[in-house]
């Protein structure tokens, strides 16, 4: 279903991302093709090294992130929220440019701080459940939780189409799922943690291939 | 409303050639609540027509049963060159179309 | 009955409830109903012609793909008219109704449906000659562990 892209529903947003790459936005009248032009060319390879650090603001960015920051400095709109339909898609169609191109992160000096909060969190009980995220996607991939297989938690498909939300989604959104899978407390999406925690998915997905948009149950 | 249409752009005269579409829409079934508890409201695509040279070559009636962002394949002869178009309205009476060129030789 | 009893059973059955009221029972005479509902009376309803090709174990039943194949030589006297897709067991079980003809070539459909349970999906087709043909294929759907209560 996925590699089919007819099949793919993801590829909706895929063309809707298109669409908006396009389309003029703000009181700047500039539209992402006025500065990037052809996606094809200037977004080809960008996915593979997010999230990374705006030097701007020396903080921590991802694809959602950095769009909107472009929105806010070179278009002069309002930001998209979070999960919202719009800014899906355009994540979609950035981090579709790299399909196929291995996820290439690197710590340093900059993003080392990150990194390593993003470790501590994947490694650490938490929820009711008591249960911190390796305990399931390092120690448990592979084995059964009723008809689900567990996953080896890697996030180099998102945004991804999920057939039970029977929508397209973000990596922050599974994150939530996750939480309260593990009966813990919710945090927004697009919050430092979960930031944090992409950093060290990404270092920890390094090689695999992009695949967005994915497919899964 | 989104839509992708996707058919074989050349074909042979009297070609049994696919066509498929795929529309982006949550096709709510109205037994979903949303994130307050309230039910969403059912809002399906009911209807969808398929014309090709201004003649209808199929239909769609639908209701809830149907996925959500549908797809839809089906097959027909190809007669000569022109335009396959689909339309469609839902429950909420939004009306959504697309259309793609198809040359035929022979 | 001790409390902690009681307590459990009225856990239980607060949290079967949604569940016992979104299940709709299999009636002997379900599926026939539907099949009056869509063929306007009594008429015939031969088994055969039609194939229901679906996975036999979904992974989901938000998006489960179906293909209807009629055995017909689609041509100007003798072809597929409609084909009605039924799910008994869905709240709703008229799926969906595709109207077609002569120039369709090819009597196929793709699409994908949902399914509330596991059950038989019947695709009843009607010829140009008014007769009624159908079709069934089970599908079991399986459940998820990993829900988005976010």
């Amino acid at each position: 279903m996925q590699s089919d892209d007819f099949s793919n529903p993801g590829m909706l947003w895929v063309a809707r991302g298109e669409k908006l790459w396009m389309t003029p936005a703000g009181g700047s009248g500039k539209s992402c093709a006025t500065c990037h032009t052809e996606a094809s060319q200037g977004m080809k390879g960008v996915a593979t090294r997010y999230p990374a650090m705006d030097p701007g603001s020396a903080r921590l960015v991802n694809i959602e992130g950095r769009i909107n920051l472009c929105r806010a400095r070179h278009q002069q709109v309002e930001a998209f929220q979070y999960e919202s339909e719009e800014l899906l898609a355009l994540t979609a169609y950035v981090a579709h440019q790299s399909r196929g191109m291995p996820v290439k992160i690197e710590i340093d000096a900059q993003n080392r701080r990150h990194f390593d909060r993003g470790r501590d969190l994947y490694n650490r009980r938490i929820g009711q459940m008591n249960l911190s995220c390796a305990q399931c996607h390092d120690q448990n991939w592979g084995k059964k939780l009723l008809t689900d297989t567990i996953s080896q938690g890697h996030g180099n498909a998102y945004p991804i189409y999920r057939l039970e939300w029977q929508n397209a989604g973000s990596l922050h959104r599974r994150f939530r799922n996750c939480l309260y899978g593990v009966r813990a407390e919710l945090l927004p999406a697009g919050s430092a943690e979960f930031l944090d925690l992409e950093l060290f998915l990404a270092w920890r997905a390094r090689g695999l291939p992009l695949e967005t948009p994915g497919v899964r149950r | 409303m989104l839509a992708i249409v996707l058919i074989p752009r050349e074909a042979r005269r009297g070609e049994i050639i696919p066509i498929r579409i795929a529309i982006q829409h949550p096709m709510e079934t109205g037994f979903r609540p949303d994130n307050f508890g309230r039910r969403i409201p059912k809002n399906v695509i009911n209807s969808l027509v398929c014309r090709y040279n201004g003649v209808e070559i199929f239909r769609a009636e639908m209701g809830s049963g149907i996925a959500a962002n549908p797809q839809l394949q089906f097959y027909t002869v190809a007669q000569k060159s022109g335009d396959i178009i689909f339309e469609w309205v839902d429950d909420a009476g939004q009306a959504g179309g697309e259309r793609a060129a198809l040359t035929v030789s022979g | 009955m001790p409390t902690r009893r009681r307590f459990l059973a009225t856990l239980t059955a607060i949290a079967g409830a949604p569940f016992a009221a979104r299940a709709v029972p299999a009636q002997a005479d379900g599926r026939d109903f539907l099949i009056r509902q869509v063929t306007g009376g009594g008429a015939l309803v031969r088994e055969g012609r039609v194939k229901v090709d679906t996975p036999e174990l979904a992974d989901n039943g938000h998006s489960v793909p179906l293909r209807v194949i009629v055995d017909s030589p689609m041509t100007a006297t003798d072809y597929v008219r409609s084909v009605t897709l039924l799910a008994e067991r869905n709240p709703r079980p008229i799926v969906a109704t595709f109207s077609l003809g002569p120039w369709a070539g090819r009597a196929e459909i793709f699409t994908r449906i949902r399914l509330a349970d596991t059950q038989e999906v019947l695709a009843l087709a009607q010829l140009s000659d008014g007769s009624y043909w159908s079709g069934t294929a089970k599908v079991i759907v399986t459940e998820l562990a990993c829900l988005d209560g976010s």
